[in-house]
């Protein structure tokens, strides 16, 4: 009975801890709203092992109200999905906790947005259907929207329409690829439209390719890929740490949508319309690294920096997925896994800083000496090796998968120089930004502003992911592999969810 | 009837695209409502244009498609919610920074100082 309905959990507790979350508490809500939250996301963080257990024995579905698919509305559960899953809670866990110390009062009702947040990016994971990743994808937008504001100020404020506009754009083209698709296919089921699209014929397979092809731009804008990347780095480097380390997970929900429906829907057996937007993919992603490596060398503000960190790690991502291989997804979800954790360690660092070092904030600038001088610089010190790539972090090792992935000359051509120029300027960068701020202090007494333990061991609970990730390379690999497989042959998906012999027609 | 629906989504779409290339907020904002007015009839038309049939099968010989409405319905309210917001947000730019323009002004200043 339990284990029925476990897959619809990830979605109920969330949006039930939401929602107790803003009912109104007495004096002190606070309190509890907190309890709340943390305890949500305990209770996420087992429920996504188990699920990643489970996804061991092939997909599973659930048919909401039993309606089955294609028809009904299903969320599926497969390996990819429970590794995301699983990723999300983890995450979700240190940043929460990071945020109870005083950040959530900032403005109100951040732990109900939280939770909604949450309820979103893991519906955008969990869905089968097409209109249901629109409908997440709203939800999750719609509290980022709030998020993003959080805490107040001009420069977020601005930041903040651009990224609201640019995304409410990104909606209506959305519903039009979504209207197109129904329109020639008749369905929006991802496995239903997958045997669908495989067998249109001449004009009707280039209506669907133009469908698939605005669904691209959409979900390379929230991915922040290359001429669409331009409100990632205000909008992060404005926003509260917090927020900041929480979306380390949002563009990485642009680029599982691109690896689940271009893959499954848009892959190498879908007749006419097989390995859709590949070849943009792998030239804009290109760019996207090569822009990226540059905004970070350009930055004069370690949060911008950080933010540029993203707009590489996005690039590598979507170049490395693009070569299309079991290999390059392998490497592709190794590193998806590595950013979202060091990104996210890295906002709080930066906030950690920004906040002690008072007047200069977190510009890479000469400043005072903070009070936790020795603390930080460790930290700053170890995420910036796993970031650059160097050995012995986790960074290295997907690096390592990433330029192995390059199979033919030209994609070696094009790869190995990009990656490891853009390592190289990262690396010059980051030494420059961490001896400013570390070494080059002005004499005198520190600044007196210190954080709680707490709130330091949250950003050494995600630095401890990343070791986690580096000693355990080889089951972890091991495990994507499979992912790799199941991606790269989607048929046991198709069949999970349309029933035995469907996908052979 | 669907030459003239097609002109109608398609004078939409080209009037919201020129509004949502201005550079001040306001406009933008309508603009934008009037997109997802353009794609609520354009997602409604993908069912395919019928007259008075029923959406159910099997009664009569022919019958109108029920998802492209359920879909439509969803889309406005989720529309409704995005636009109400947008309009917020737009006033406290408007109150916050005195000024209606999407970009900074002076933009290369801003610049300068970071």
């Amino acid at each position: 009975m339990f284990s029925q309905h476990l897959v619809v959990l990830p979605l109920l507790i969330p949006m039930l801890a939401a929602l107790l979350q803003l009912l109104p508490w007495g004096e002190e809500p606070q309190r509890y709203r907190r309890a709340i939250g943390i305890v949500s996301c305990i209770a996420l963080l087992i429920v996504a092992v188990i699920l990643l257990l489970q996804s061991q024995q092939g997909p599973s579905v659930y048919a909401l109200g039993s309606w089955q698919a294609p028809f009904g509305i299903v969320l599926v559960v497969d390996k990819l999905s429970a590794l995301m899953v699983l990723l999300t809670a983890i995450l979700a866990l240190p940043v929460l906790w990071y945020a109870c110390y005083g950040e959530d009062n900032l403005g109100s009702h951040f732990q109900a947005l939280f939770q909604f947040q949450l309820l979103g990016i893991l519906g955008a994971f969990l869905t089968g259907d097409l209109f249901n990743l629109f409908v997440f994808f709203e939800i999750l937008l719609i509290s980022s929207y709030a998020l993003l504001m959080h805490g107040g100020g001009k420069q977020k404020l601005r930041a903040t329409l651009h990224y609201v506009l640019l995304n409410l754009t990104g909606s209506a083209v959305f519903l039009i690829a979504l209207g197109v698709i129904y329109g020639i296919t008749g369905t929006l089921n991802l496995a239903d439209l997958a045997v669908k699209i495989a067998s249109l014929q001449a004009d009707d397979a280039h209506i669907a390719r133009v469908g698939g092809l605005l669904l691209l731009i959409v979900f390379a804008l929230k991915a922040a890929l290359l001429p669409l990347y331009f409100w990632l780095p205000q909008a992060y480097a404005m926003t509260t740490g917090t927020v900041a380390a929480l979306f380390a997970i949002m563009t990485k929900v642009g680029i599982y949508a691109i690896i689940r429906v271009f893959t499954l829907i848009f892959g190498e057996d879908s007749g006419a319309s097989a390995l859709l937007g590949y070849e943009w993919l792998w030239w804009l992603g290109l760019g996207t690294l090569a822009i990226g490596a540059l905004g970070v060398i350009g930055s004069r503000d370690l949060r911008l920096v950080i933010a540029y960190l993203v707009v590489i790690s996005v690039g590598t991502m979507l170049t490395t997925f693009s070569m299309n291989s079991e290999r390059s997804i392998t490497a592709v979800m190794y590193y998806m896994l590595h950013s979202t954790f060091i990104t996210a360690a890295l906002f709080l660092i930066a906030d950690v800083v920004a906040k002690q070092r008072g007047k200069t904030a977190s510009r890479i600038v000469k400043g005072r000496k903070m009070a936790q001088h020795a603390v930080l610089g460790m930290m700053f010190f170890a995420a910036a090796i796993a970031i650059i790539g160097m050995p012995p972090f986790s960074g290295f090792i997907g690096k390592l998968f990433i330029l192995e992935a390059a199979r033919t000359g030209a994609q070696v051509a094009l790869l190995w120089p990009l990656v490891l120029g853009s390592t190289f300027l990262v690396m010059v960068s980051l030494s420059r930004a961490g001896s400013r701020m570390f070494w080059h202090t002005f004499d005198g007494k520190p600044g007196d502003i210190s954080h709680p333990k707490g709130q330091l061991i949250t950003i050494g609970l995600l630095l401890c992911a990343i070791v986690g990730l580096t000693i355990f390379a080889g089951s972890i690999s091991n495990f994507i592999n499979g992912i790799a497989y199941d991606v790269m042959h989607p048929a046991s998906y198709i069949e999970a969810v349309l029933g035995e012999g469907y996908s052979h027609e | 009837m669907e030459a003239l629906y097609a002109v109608t989504v398609g004078v939409l779409t080209a009037c919201s695209i020129y509004l949502i290339l201005r550079g001040r907020s306001f406009p933008i904002v309508i603009g934008i409502t009037m997109l997802s007015y353009a794609v609520n009839l354009f997602l409604f038309s993908t069912g395919r244009l019928v007259l008075n049939q029923l959406p159910i099968i099997g009664n009569q010989p022919d019958y109108t498609d029920p998802l492209p409405q359920a879909l439509v319905l969803t889309a406005i309210v989720i529309g409704f919610a995005m636009t109400a917001y947008s309009i917020i947000l737009a006033v406290r730019v408007r109150g916050e920074l005195g000024t209606d323009e999407v970009n900074e002004p002076n933009q290369n200043d801003g610049e300068a100082q970071r």
